[in-house]
């Protein structure tokens, strides 16, 4: 069986995150977790951006989906099993992208990410001012749940995080790039990209170009709770911080950062930002600067992003033992 | 009674200051097509720039009642910000509006660490006082004559950008411009020039607005990123592009003084409601031509 050059990069970055937590200090491996949040977010919102062409400033809307789902059943509903929370958080911003997107995706460009940030600023004001229902500027706890229906009851929740759940993470993070993978190359991913490049074509061709950018918007909603959930689940709090508009602006970093127009992009952005933002904190207070800078160098002179250098890398070496 | 007419006098102060802030946002994006994230640091910087400007004018002995004129002149000092950073965004003004959005997020990430290395983490206010003008009141209301000469000058601004843009020589050519750049360029029109001149315009709109505010409210890291976003909302109401639009639009600083005193909860929920409403109804804005 021939192997794509796919299916090695994954097996790859696999193998490398499987085999971390032996390599590294447990704070390391406790970092990862908002990164497979992030990565499981981001491969929701690179098939809108990245794959339709529709970039959302208010994605950050449905990271809040999943944290606030998850306090909400965790903590009020008292329900323990994450599995339960993740499936009831996805159908949750499924119901919610609906009318949402409804709306949105008859524009595009700029005025589709002009409505995506109303529509999240308008859940986070309603997060920081229903003080009684969300708990406002405070937040709301996300309790501990079990994975798979076990307890872990003898691990304290760092280890707990940097454990089993890192390695339950790291499967969610693999079952939803599968997913996504699947999506992207059957013939409703193909449609999705004839809509980016060309909407008025796609349509003469009798694609329902609404009804595509709708679906692809659903789907990146639902990915985005489940990385939301995890993220609340690791911090224990859901606050709406997460939703602000300048976190949607950290998603569309990420997204840039490992190069949007690659299928591993999104995962590899989230990674380096996710370090490379611990790193900076730790080294000076002034790292939003620094990110700032990054982020305006990568966009005037690699938009293509890492994954993009990468790729030039390949070609390049490749050109030469040609 | 009272109360109403103090919320009244309230909102129209904070819609004034909207105003500019959203007059420079429009002016950027009718010519430049650039959706500027960076004007609420713009307002910022006018803020902190303005307290440090009237503490040294104070040190000098200039007199207290020099502080409206003095906050003006440190807003239009900052101009000189405008040219290099218009400079920076030229390398993506042939790129896809994403990018463009992105590099001016990379300005907000990076302009709010300059004002912390410079003027600290913590909250500046104003020391002196800026009531030097006196209050005007009535019963209960009362209003600080300094909120009505602000109030003044964002009208004065208003008509002076009106009849700037509508009936000079350099007005019509930054209109042409606005309307089809490639045709302006054809017939001669340094477009180079006119987009430094059109974003410093924007940048220093943007930083008189922080420094005409700095007496009544305090400066701090977050107003960038918090009033950008409304000074957002304020352009997508009245239209993006749209001169009279951005004074239409400035009214939503009303709408929130009134939903403060009705109903708390719905504050920043009734801008964005509208704007939402606006979005769907009428995507080009109240006075906006349709867009494609």
């Amino acid at each position: 069986m021939k192997l794509s050059a796919a299916a090695i990069v994954a097996a790859c970055g696999t193998a490398a995150l499987a085999l971390l937590p032996l390599a590294v200090p447990p704070y390391y491996t406790g970092l990862m977790i908002p990164f497979y949040g992030y990565a499981i977010a981001l491969l929701g919102f690179n098939l809108l951006f990245g794959y339709t062409g529709l970039l959302s400033f208010g994605h950050a809307m449905f990271l809040g989906v999943g944290a606030y789902g998850a306090a909400i059943l965790s903590g009020v509903a008292g329900v323990k099993s994450f599995e339960l929370v993740l499936l009831t958080v996805m159908f949750a911003a499924c119901v919610i992208a609906l009318p949402v997107g409804a709306l949105c995706v008859r524009y595009t460009g700029i005025f589709f990410g002009m409505l995506t940030l109303a529509f999240g600023m308008l859940f986070h004001s309603f997060l920081f001012k229903f003080y009684y229902l969300t708990g406002g500027d405070s937040g709301m706890r996300v309790a501990r749940m079990n994975i798979f229906g076990l307890e872990f009851a003898r691990y304290n929740k760092i280890e707990f995080l940097a454990g089993p759940f890192y390695y339950y993470c790291l499967g969610l993070m693999i079952v939803a790039g599968f997913v996504m993978w699947r999506v992207v190359n059957s013939p409703f991913g193909l449609h999705l990209k004839t809509v980016r490049d060309n909407a008025r074509k796609a349509e003469y061709l009798g694609v329902h170009v609404h009804r595509f950018r709708l679906a692809a918007f659903v789907i990146s909603a639902a990915f985005g709770a489940a990385g939301g959930a995890i993220l609340g689940f690791r911090v224990g709090l859901a606050d709406p911080e997460l939703v602000y508009w300048t976190q949607s602006g950290q998603l569309v970093f990420m997204a840039v950062l490992g190069g949007f127009s690659n299928f591993f992009g999104p995962i590899v952005g989230a990674l380096t930002f996710t370090v490379l933002q611990d790193q900076l904190q730790s080294l000076t207070e002034y790292w939003r600067f620094v990110l700032g800078a990054i982020l305006a160098l990568m966009v005037i002179g690699f938009p293509e992003g890492i994954a993009g250098l990468a790729a030039d890398l390949r070609r390049r070496i490749a050109g030469k033992t040609a | 009674m009272s109360a109403f007419a103090n919320i009244v006098a309230g909102g129209v102060f904070h819609a004034a200051v909207l105003f500019l802030v959203a007059a420079g946002l429009q002016l950027v994006f009718g010519v430049q097509k650039i959706v500027n994230l960076a004007c609420g640091s713009f307002y910022a910087l006018g803020a902190y720039f303005g307290i440090t400007f009237i503490g040294y004018a104070h040190q000098y002995g200039v007199s207290e009642w020099l502080i409206l004129p003095g906050l003006i002149i440190s807003g239009l000092l900052l101009g000189f910000i405008g040219p290099p950073i218009e400079r920076m965004l030229r390398t993506v003004y042939d790129r896809d509006e994403s990018f463009q959005l992105l590099l001016t997020f990379a300005l907000v990430l990076m302009f709010q660490d300059v004002y912390k290395f410079v003027w600290g983490a913590n909250p500046r206010s104003l020391d002196s006082g800026y009531l030097i003008y006196g209050t005007i009141s009535a019963g209960d209301f009362s209003v600080p004559v300094y909120n009505l000469l602000v109030i003044a000058a964002a009208i004065a601004v208003a008509a002076g950008l009106g009849g700037f843009l509508q009936r000079t020589n350099y007005g019509r050519i930054l209109r042409a411009t606005a309307e089809n750049r490639a045709m302006a360029e054809a017939l001669g029109v340094d477009v180079r020039r006119i987009y430094s001149v059109v974003f410093t315009l924007g940048a220093v709109l943007g930083t008189t607005a922080g420094a005409l505010v700095v007496p009544t409210a305090a400066a701090s890291l977050d107003m960038a990123i918090e009033f950008v976003i409304e000074a957002f909302a304020v352009v997508v109401i009245g239209g993006l592009g749209s001169m009279r639009g951005a004074l239409a639009g400035a009214l939503v600083g009303l709408i929130r003084a009134f939903s403060i005193l009705l109903y708390p909860e719905l504050e920043v929920l009734a801008i964005y409601l509208i704007v939402v409403a606006v979005l769907i109804f009428r995507p080009a804005g109240l006075f906006g031509r349709t867009l494609a």
